[in-house]
C-alpha cells in the first residue's frame, strides 16, 4: 500500500478530475451538476475574476473497490480550492444525499478554506457542510477525507476534515486551521516564517499530523496508494456517539498536557520517543511508518 | 471581464460521439475549455471570458488558426481564461477536440 514504485503517479500533481479517475473503479464515476450545467459562482464576476464552470469542485457517485460511494474532489489550482457559495452547496448537497442513501462519502480535499470574495456565503457554506457531515455520520455513514493536494487543507476546509470519520494523508498533505501566510501576517515573521518550507511541513505536514494522531493513515504521494488508503479507511468503524466524543476530549487533553509547550514539531517527535527526530523529514514512507507505528499518538473516530 | 465570441467556418465536422468534454482549469496562465456539440457541422462557435482586457486580436488569431488546423465543425466551445498564453490556448483547444474524438 505504501511502498514506492517506479510507476508512481503523483496525487499532488494530478488535477481534481484526474485524482477521481484514478481513485474510483474505472468508468464508475457519474458527475452531478457537471461543468455543462454551468452552476458557477455568481459573485466572482463582480470582482472581474474568472469563474470556473464547476466552481472548483466535482461531485458525483462511483465505486471504490466495488463498493458504492459518493465522492467530491476540490481543484486546488482554481482559487486555491477555496470554498464559495456554489462550491459549498455542491458538497452540502452530496453529504445530505449520502445521509438519505446511507452511502459512504469520500472527500478529496484541496483547499485554502473560505473564498474571501464570497466571505459570508463561504462561511455559511462551511457551517452547512459541517452540519451535513455530522448529521450524515450520526446515521452511521462514513465520511472519509483524503489530504494530499497542492493547496493543502486549511481554514474552514480543515474544520470539515476534523469532522470526518477517517483521514488519509501523504507527506505532501498539509492540514491546519491557519495557513503559514495567515500566521505570519497576524503574528509576525518571528512567530512563523511562511517561506521556511521545512518549518511549514514540520508544523502542518502529513508526517507530523500522523505522528500526533491528527490523521489515521499515512500513504505515499501516489494515486494507487491513496486508493488503497481510502479502501482501508472505509473499513474503519463509523460510530459517532457520546463515548467516542468523550474519548476524543480526553485524548486532546492528554495531547495538550504532553506537547502544549513544545516549540517545534521536532520537539514533539522527540517527546514521542522518535529516535533522531531531526531526520524524520528525510525518511521514506516505509522507514517512517516503521517508527511511527510504535511511537505515534493514536487517532480516533472523533479526531 | 472581457467577453469575446468567434463564429468560425471549419475544415470539417469534429470526430467522435462524445457529447461534452472539459480540459484545463482556471488558474494563472491556464484556462478551461468546455466543448459541446450542437452547431452546424461546418461551423464552430467559441465564447471566451477573459480577465485580461485588450487582447481580442490575439484571440482572433489563435481561434482562426485552430479552426484552420483542426476539424472542429459542430462544436460550441466555452473558454474561461486565467491569463493563458496563446500557445497554451492552442494546445488546450487541440486537446479538447482530441478528447471529443475519444470513446467515453
Amino acid at each position: 500500500m505504501t511502498s514506492p514504485s517506479p510507476t508512481r503517479h503523483s496525487w499532488y500533481e494530478e488535477s481534481a478530475r484526474g485524482r477521481l479517475a484514478h481513485l474510483l473503479d474505472p468508468g464508475s464515476f457519474t458527475e452531478f451538476l457537471g461543468p455543462e450545467r454551468r452552476e458557477f459562482s455568481p459573485h466572482l464576476g463582480l470582482f472581474n475574476l474568472p469563474h470556473q464552470l464547476d466552481d472548483g469542485i466535482i461531485v458525483g457517485n462511483g465505486k471504490l473497490d466495488g463498493r458504492p460511494v459518493l465522492a467530491a474532489a476540490q481543484e486546488g489550482r482554481f482559487m486555491g480550492g477555496a470554498i464559495g457559495e456554489v462550491h459549498g452547496a455542491k458538497l452540502t448537497g452530496l453529504l445530505r444525499a449520502a445521509r438519505q442513501m446511507k452511502r459512504d462519502v469520500v472527500i478529496l480535499f484541496d483547499t485554502g478554506g473560505v473564498r474571501l470574495q464570497e466571505a459570508n456565503a463561504g462561511e455559511l457554506a462551511i457551517s452547512e457542510i459541517i452540519r451535513a457531515t455530522l448529521e450524515t455520520r450520526a446515521e452511521g455513514v462514513r465520511v472519509i477525507g483524503l489530504l494530499g493536494g497542492r493547496a493543502g487543507c486549511y481554514g474552514g476546509g480543515s474544520l470539515i476534515a476534523g469532522c470526518c470519520s477517517a483521514l488519509v494523508i501523504s507527506e505532501q498533505g498539509r492540514l491546519s486551521v491557519s495557513g503559514p501566510e495567515v500566521i505570519e501576517t497576524n503574528k509576525g515573521v518571528e512567530e512563523f516564517d511562511s517561506r521556511d518550507r521545512a518549518l511549514v511541513w514540520r508544523t502542518m505536514g502529513g508526517k507530523h499530523r500522523y505522528l500526533i494522531g491528527g490523521v489515521d493513515l499515512f500513504v505515499d504521494d501516489d494515486v494507487a496508494a491513496f486508493r488503497a488508503g481510502a479502501v482501508a479507511a472505509l473499513e474503519r468503524p463509523a460510530a459517532l456517539n457520546q463515548a467516542v466524543l468523550a474519548a476524543e476530549q480526553a485524548r486532546l487533553e492528554r495531547r495538550l498536557a504532553r506537547f502544549g509547550d513544545a516549540a517545534d514539531g521536532a520537539e514533539v517527535w522527540a517527546r514521542l520517543g522518535v529516535p533522531h527526530p531531526a531526520t524524520v523529514p528525510d525518511l521514506d514512507t516505509s522507514a517512517f511508518l516503521t517508527i511511527a507505528t510504535s511511537k505515534r499518538e493514536g487517532a480516533d473516530a472523533a479526531r | 471581464m472581457e467577453n469575446l465570441r468567434y463564429e468560425l467556418s471549419t475544415t470539417g465536422p469534429a470526430g467522435g460521439t462524445r457529447a461534452v468534454a472539459l480540459v484545463g482549469v482556471v488558474a494563472s496562465g491556464n484556462l478551461e475549455v468546455l466543448l459541446e456539440r450542437g452547431e452546424a457541422p461546418d461551423r464552430c462557435v467559441i465564447d471566451i471570458a477573459t480577465p485580461a482586457h485588450g487582447f481580442a486580436a490575439l484571440w482572433q488569431a489563435v481561434t482562426a488558426d485552430f479552426a484552420a488546423r483542426m476539424a472542429a465543425g459542430g462544436l460550441r466551445i466555452t473558454i474561461n481564461d486565467g491569463g493563458a498564453r496563446p500557445d497554451t490556448v492552442a494546445l488546450r483547444l487541440a486537446q479538447g477536440v482530441r478528447l471529443m474524438e475519444k470513446p467515453e
